[in-house]
């Protein structure tokens, strides 16, 4: 399967999804122009990851901000793993970043899939 | 010349430590942030407040952005906005200011006094049932920035609509971020 990998910038998150090496990450800002179109390429890559995944998939959040438009792009990513077998989120916040805290576990209340919450 | 210097007193006295008018695009978003992260880091500025400070600022300019191309199309400049911020001992306080139509005055004000009128329970299950719900509108936004500021923020969103003309409405919108434990 064919690796996705995006820089990060100053409005748009690094995206590292490699399935062979087992990578799966989001991490850094994310607060684009149009959160629709930046997430759709991640959301396809899901959509086929989903047909041969690996038998357990750790996928990281590590995000440092995001804005109420990448939240709801953020949850379709997420649907969009439920349905994967052997699915774990690690949701990584800062040790002081309360906020991104109780945003993982907001986004843990509408999905069912497993969260660990690490600080970094 | 002088307006030069009384507009410096007036800044000074406002406590206004950032004022933008003019075109508002994503680059100009991006611009205005660093400038105000670089302000505040160079403050050494708590990051919790920090980041709240940021996170208000975001989406007071991206509803800017948002709801300027309206505005093109209907003969209105977009540099017609205007964006603030003000920092005094106890708060910081992120304003912005844009036309709006005035047939659009009473949804918002409804929306806002709905916000307004939730405690931080409430807020919760209001963004948690819109992020459910929702579908990320044509100009990219979802329908949650003024719940985030008030979250956010932890405080009552400040709103007035002074009139422009026959059919515009300047809405203000003030969102103060307290700085506790500030000294």
């Amino acid at each position: 399967m064919e690796i996705l990998k995006l820089e990060g910038t100053e409005d748009t998150p690094k995206i590292m999804l490699d399935a062979k090496n087992g990578i799966f990450e989001i991490s850094g800002r994310s607060l684009p122009e149009d959160s629709a179109e930046f997430y759709r390429p991640v959301l396809e890559w899901i959509g086929n990851y989903a047909k041969s995944a690996n038998p357990a998939t750790e996928f990281v959040f590590k995000l440092e901000y995001f804005n109420t438009a990448s939240s709801k792009l953020i949850l379709d990513v997420l649907s969009a793993l439920e349905d994967i077998k052997g699915m774990k989120i690690m949701w990584y916040y800062h040790e002081d970043d309360e906020d991104m805290e109780e945003a993982g576990q907001e986004f843990s209340e509408l999905v069912e899939i497993p969260f660990e919450f690490k600080t970094y | 010349m002088n307006y030069i210097y009384d507009l410096h007193r007036n800044m000074l006295d406002a406590k206004l430590i950032l004022v933008y008018q003019g075109d508002f695009t994503q680059e100009t978003t991006k611009s205005i942030l660093a400038m105000a992260e670089r302000n505040l880091d160079s403050s050494g500025e708590e990051s919790g407040i920090k980041r709240k400070v940021f996170n208000v600022m975001v989406e007071a300019l991206q509803n800017i952005v948002k709801h300027s191309d309206e505005l093109i199309a209907s003969g209105m400049s977009s540099n017609t906005a205007i964006f603030l911020i003000g920092k005094e001992s106890n708060r910081y306080s992120i304003m912005s200011g844009n036309p709006i139509k005035k047939s659009n005055v009473a949804k918002l004000t409804e929306k806002l006094n709905q916000i307004n009128g939730l405690d931080k329970d409430g807020l919760k299950d209001l963004y948690k049932e819109i992020i459910k719900n929702t579908t990320i509108s044509e100009k990219g936004g979802a329908g949650l920035g003024f719940v985030d500021m008030a979250r956010k923020s932890g405080e009552k969103l400040e709103f007035s609509f002074p009139e422009m003309n026959s059919d515009y409405c300047f809405f203000c919108l003030k969102v103060n971020v307290p700085r506790e434990g500030a000294e």
